[in-house]
């Protein structure tokens, strides 16, 4: 049995715990990626974690890249949506196929 | 290209005639195992882009409306509101395999004892946009599990393509040239080897044949 975290900044992230999600609001990088390698090691099978916050972590986050859970998904903030969680659909996509296919039309 | 540090025998040759075929059916194998994989990571990735767009409107929404009640309502009634939740969630994570890599799969399970009131909390102290934001959410809530599947999977699959790429080119470009190469050598060499000894036996021959006859004498005898 696994449980669904989020993680981010407070006023992004509190309406998740409505649903019965656990939030975890941070406001400091060190406190994410702890949060986040906390959250890999209790046993949390999906993670959400806003843009905004994952931005400074992302080697953490790679981190659980390998492994089958948690999931680490990006979602957009509060304060707008820089677009690194669709960056990472991209990146993807170079990894495997050696060049973007499927974004490229849209630049 | 670099030859194999070999001695050039008949049994090496053996050897690395049958590393040859192994090789040779291994980069087939693997070839087959990316081309599938891309199919199937392409159709992921596909299904994951959708998802994105679609979640992160709806969050961008749900937003929207959180803010409009964070506006209207004071900090301490709305995390009064939002303290306890009425349903909790719970996941379960089974694995699925596509070509031999292990993606999860998310089912997850909604305990709420009332599927149409999912509001923790009391209308009367808290504003409508609150309610739309919190609705919002909760439609967004499956597709966002949707996501973190396809998203999960699209990445495990991108490694795993990477890594069967690298190995069906050190095959195709690196081992089974310098195999074919070696080959040559040993043959080559096999083949020097073979006509030298012809050479030496044909001189042998000749030796023993003047020593028997004494040709050469006998031809200076005539003159």
């Amino acid at each position: 049995m696994y449980r669904i975290g989020v993680i981010g900044d407070r006023d992004s992230i509190l309406g998740f715990r409505a649903l019965g999600l656990d939030v975890f609001p941070v406001n400091e990088p060190s406190e994410t990626a702890e949060t986040l390698r906390r959250l890999g090691r209790e046993g949390y099978g999906v993670v959400y974690i806003t843009e905004q916050a994952a931005a400074p972590v992302m080697d953490v986050i790679d981190e659980f890249s390998e492994k089958m859970h948690p999931a680490v998904i990006l979602i957009p903030g509060i304060r707008g949506n820089p677009g690194i969680g669709m960056l990472n659909v991209r990146k993807s996509v170079e990894k495997a196929v050696g060049a973007d296919i499927i974004f490229r039309d849209e630049k | 290209m670099a030859l194999l540090q070999v001695n050039p025998t008949r049994m090496e040759l053996a050897r690395l005639k049958k590393r040859l075929q192994v090789a040779r059916r291994g980069h087939k194998l693997l070839k087959d195992k990316r081309d599938e994989l891309m199919k199937k990571f392409l159709d992921i990735v596909r299904k994951n882009k959708e998802l994105r767009e679609q979640v992160e409107a709806m969050l961008m929404k749900a937003y929207g409306s959180f803010l409009m009640a964070r506006a209207v309502m004071s900090n301490e009634v709305l995390e009064e509101a939002l303290m306890f939740p009425k349903q909790s969630v719970s996941l379960e994570i089974s694995t699925k395999n596509i070509m031999s890599v292990k993606v999860p799969e998310f089912h997850f399970r909604v305990e709420n004892n009332d599927a149409s009131n999912i509001y923790p909390y009391g209308f009367a102290n808290t504003s409508a946009e609150l309610d739309e934001a919190i609705g919002t959410l909760a439609e967004a809530q499956l597709l966002m599990l949707e996501l973190a599947q396809a998203e999960k999977s699209a990445q495990m699959l991108a490694m795993e393509i990477e890594r069967t790429r690298r190995r069906v080119n050190a095959l195709e470009y690196f081992l089974i040239p310098q195999l074919e190469e070696t080959i040559k050598y040993i043959t080559m060499k096999l083949d020097e080897n073979e006509r030298g000894n012809l050479t030496r036996l044909m001189k042998v021959k000749d030796m023993m044949l003047e020593q028997a006859h004494h040709f050469r004498e006998k031809q200076k005898a005539k003159e």
